[in-house]
């Protein structure tokens, strides 16, 4: 009797030490950005990066009162950095998809942005009917959620999807005229293009794109999240609980009116 | 899926790929090398006027990476408003300017005519003196002596350097894929980029890239047995008695 | 005025040129390491050394620079990851320069086998006979007499190869090295005048090849004092 209170004491104990230690707080954590993808992240003359994505994650890790190093990373190496180790979490305003749901695990969103395509406002596109793409050179980042719906269902009715790897290339390849329109995230779009100089002879084509049938849906996502890597569940609670805090306290309402005129949540 | 799956799936971007990568690979090597015998001929012209504009374009393009070069022609060009606005007017030699291919084509045979000028005016400078005497010795014309001595006797000299530069362009149209097009390299990125399988996408990649380069030093090595077999070093002994 | 120009990238622009010049010599340091190590390798009586420098040089120089980064940057850090795991140790971080360097490395590496496998081809095998009559050490003779002469032969083409690095670096920006082709890639795209800015970069690099030029040709003078060239006349 003796024997088995002392093993049962033993187990407890190593239960909770076991626990204790898979319940980690993280309090060193390194974050991936992209640094191409304004206004969300952006990197300046002076090599510091800047942007919606930027401040969330600033704000977070003050929330988390974790010391947080940012690590530049390019578009698609930010996944495989994540896998490799090389950062813990990513903020590059990455679409939660049940694809990556198999390579990653995600937070919460932090915010959400349909897909929009943006044409000259002079070009023969009117609207998003297979008969008006047929033919037609749309450009999209490689690797993104744009790239993976015009592939999946523009592709076949006859479109050229051009590749890119950042979305300001597509930019400057949709002024110079060597596509006809470009797929993306409406918010970005909006903030990053038309809403400057350079995108004044451009405008948003037809609704956003939300997905029309169960499958789109899917393929579309619901929202940005933070990726981390498979298994860091207690640093995607420490994430989602950090988000609902930034947005019950009002510090994401801020940061979300210094970038957009609207709510991107 | 697994990735045997996905490259069962997704091979045929690969052999798309491939094909890309060899019209950009032969068509400015054939280009470059028809560019470069009468700029390679000037380069080595005595005149200051005839050989410096020749020497400024192969300074140029062997001092800066061919990467920069392809950028500048597809993304640099296409900034200025006479370009856009040439485009939209449709005039026909610049709209080329507009497809990624074209620009690519350009930027590659330039790039390889530069460096097989500069290959093709080392070997005709490295003509031993008594070839080009005993040219005028026989009283042949200019070019004959051309014709008969100088090139055939540069060639020796030529094919073992410009076999090497066809597998260095070989390799260079992989960053073809910078300016959006899905050459073999390209092919490669935008299966990772789907599947996440590094391995599987590059070393296929590899593998084919691979295969060409033998194919081509195979090919060198017996055009090089067939057509310089007289310039080789003796292969059997003296005949006894001389 | 050139500051203007830039758009206030001027900075940026010699930052990456500093990473292009450290990437360009540590790879160079690494290769020429690699390249001797692969020359004695082709020379020795080992059967097995033979056949794995062959086929060090046969499939590096057989596929493209930047295919070889690609599977090395995504790839090398997923196998290092298991290696170490599988070794119980921390996996070291591979960041894009040290790719860079490793990649840029490895490949030249090949080439410059052969570049010192040709050079000691060409040293007179009398050096090494006399040397060796002379009763100096395997090692010695090599050091004091093969090494300089074949230095001394491999110069050109060694140079040659240096120049060929250089300007490879350019495609590790492809993979996110923040060197100055990288730099003139933002640069271009923030200002959305991309034209200035790779002008910008092939001056840098037009700098470098020059001055390296310049450099290598002092050298092969100095290398090549007493030797006279065969001249017709």
């Amino acid at each position: 009797m003796k024997k088995l209170l002392s093993c049962l004491v033993v187990f407890a104990a190593l239960c909770t030490g076991v626990t204790a230690a898979t319940a980690k707080e993280w309090k060193d954590i390194r974050i991936g950005y992209e640094g191409a993808y304004p206004p969300f992240s952006q990197i300046g003359a002076d090599g510091k990066p800047s942007g919606f994505d930027i401040d969330i994650v600033q704000a977070l890790c003050a929330q988390m009162k974790a010391n947080c190093t940012l690590v530049q990373v390019n578009w698609d190496g930010l996944i495989p950095a994540l896998q490799a180790q090389k950062i813990d979490a990513i903020v590059a305003s990455m679409a939660i998809t049940a694809e990556r749901k198999q390579q990653v695990d995600f937070t919460q969103k932090y915010y959400n942005s349909p897909r929009r395509l943006v044409a000259a406002k002079s070009s023969p596109i009117k609207d998003l009917t297979p008969e008006t793409l047929k033919g037609k050179r749309i450009g999209v980042q490689r690797g993104t959620l744009g790239d993976k719906y015009a592939t999946a269902y523009w592709l076949p009715l006859g479109v050229q999807v051009v590749k890119y790897a950042t979305q300001d290339d597509v930019y400057l390849d949709l002024r110079a005229g060597r596509i006809d329109a470009a797929l993306q995230d409406a918010a970005q779009a909006y903030t990053a293009f038309l809403n400057t100089p350079k995108g004044a002879n451009f405008k948003f084509v037809g609704d956003p794109i939300v997905g029309t049938t169960p499958e789109q849906k899917t393929l579309l996502g619901e929202g940005y999240g933070i990726p981390v890597r498979k298994g860091d569940d207690d640093l995607r609670q420490q994430f989602n609980q950090a988000i609902d805090a930034i947005r019950a306290n009002g510090t994401y309402q801020q940061i979300n009116k210094k970038y957009f005129d609207f709510d991107i949540y | 899926m697994t990735t045997l799956d996905a490259l069962l799936l997704d091979y045929p971007a690969y052999l798309h790929g491939l094909w890309l990568t060899l019209q950009l690979a032969t068509i400015p090597l054939v280009v470059g090398l028809a560019g470069a015998i009468p700029l390679a001929v000037l380069r080595i012209a005595p005149s200051r006027l005839l050989s410096l504009p020749v020497a400024t374009f192969t300074y140029f393009m062997r001092g800066t990476p061919m990467l920069a070069q392809l950028m500048i022609v597809y993304y640099g060009l296409g900034q200025f408003e006479w370009m856009q606005r040439a485009w939209q007017n449709g005039s026909p030699l610049l709209l080329l300017l507009r497809d990624p291919y074209y620009c690519a084509l350009l930027a590659f045979t330039l790039n390889t005519c530069a460096y097989t000028t500069e290959i093709l005016a080392g070997a005709l400078r490295a003509t031993p003196y008594g070839e080009v005497e005993a040219a005028q010795a026989f009283g042949m014309s200019r070019v004959t002596a051309w014709r008969r001595i100088l090139l055939p006797s540069a060639m020796r000299r030529f094919i073992p350097a410009y076999s090497n530069e066809v597998i260095l362009l070989l390799h260079g149209t992989s960053i073809a894929s910078a300016v959006t097009l899905v050459d073999l390299t390209g092919a490669a990125r935008d299966f990772y980029a789907n599947y996440y399988a590094p391995f599987a996408a590059f070393l296929l990649a590899g593998a084919m890239y691979f295969c060409l380069t033998m194919a081509i030093a195979v090919v060198v090595r017996r055009a090089e047995k067939k057509y310089l077999a007289y310039f080789q070093p003796r292969q059997t002994p003296h005949a006894k008695g001389r | 005025m050139i500051d203007l120009m830039l758009s206030g990238y001027l900075p940026a622009l010699l930052r990456g040129a500093e990473i292009t010049i450290s990437l360009a010599v540590l790879s160079l340091g690494l290769s020429i390491f690699l390249g001797l190590v692969g020359a004695l390798a082709k020379q020795s009586r080992s059967r097995l050394l033979r056949g794995l420098s062959t086929i060090y040089t046969t499939v590096i120089r057989g596929v493209p620079e930047f295919v070889l980064m690609l599977l090395i940057f995504y790839g090398g850090q997923i196998f290092l990851n298991l290696l170490f795991k599988a070794m119980g140790l921390h996996p070291p971080d591979l960041n894009a320069f040290l790719t860079a360097v490793l990649t840029i490395g490895f490949i030249f590496g090949a080439y410059f086998t052969e570049t010192f496998r040709g050079a000691i081809l060409a040293v007179p095998r009398g050096q090494m006979e006399a040397a060796l009559a002379f009763g100096l050490p395997q090692w010695k003779a090599f050091f004091r007499i093969l090494f300089p002469q074949m230095l001394r032969i491999a110069l050109p083409a060694a140079g040659n190869n240096w120049l060929v690095l250089l300007k490879s670096t350019a495609v590790a920006s492809l993979i996110g090295l923040h060197d100055v082709m990288f730099i003139a890639d933002q640069a271009g795209r923030v200002t959305q005048t991309p034209f200035t800015f790779y002008l910008a970069a092939c001056i840098v690099y037009l700098v470098l090849t020059t001055g390296s030029t310049r450099l290598l040709n002092r050298l092969n003078l100095s290398y090549s004092k007493g030797v006279r060239e065969g001249r017709l006349q």
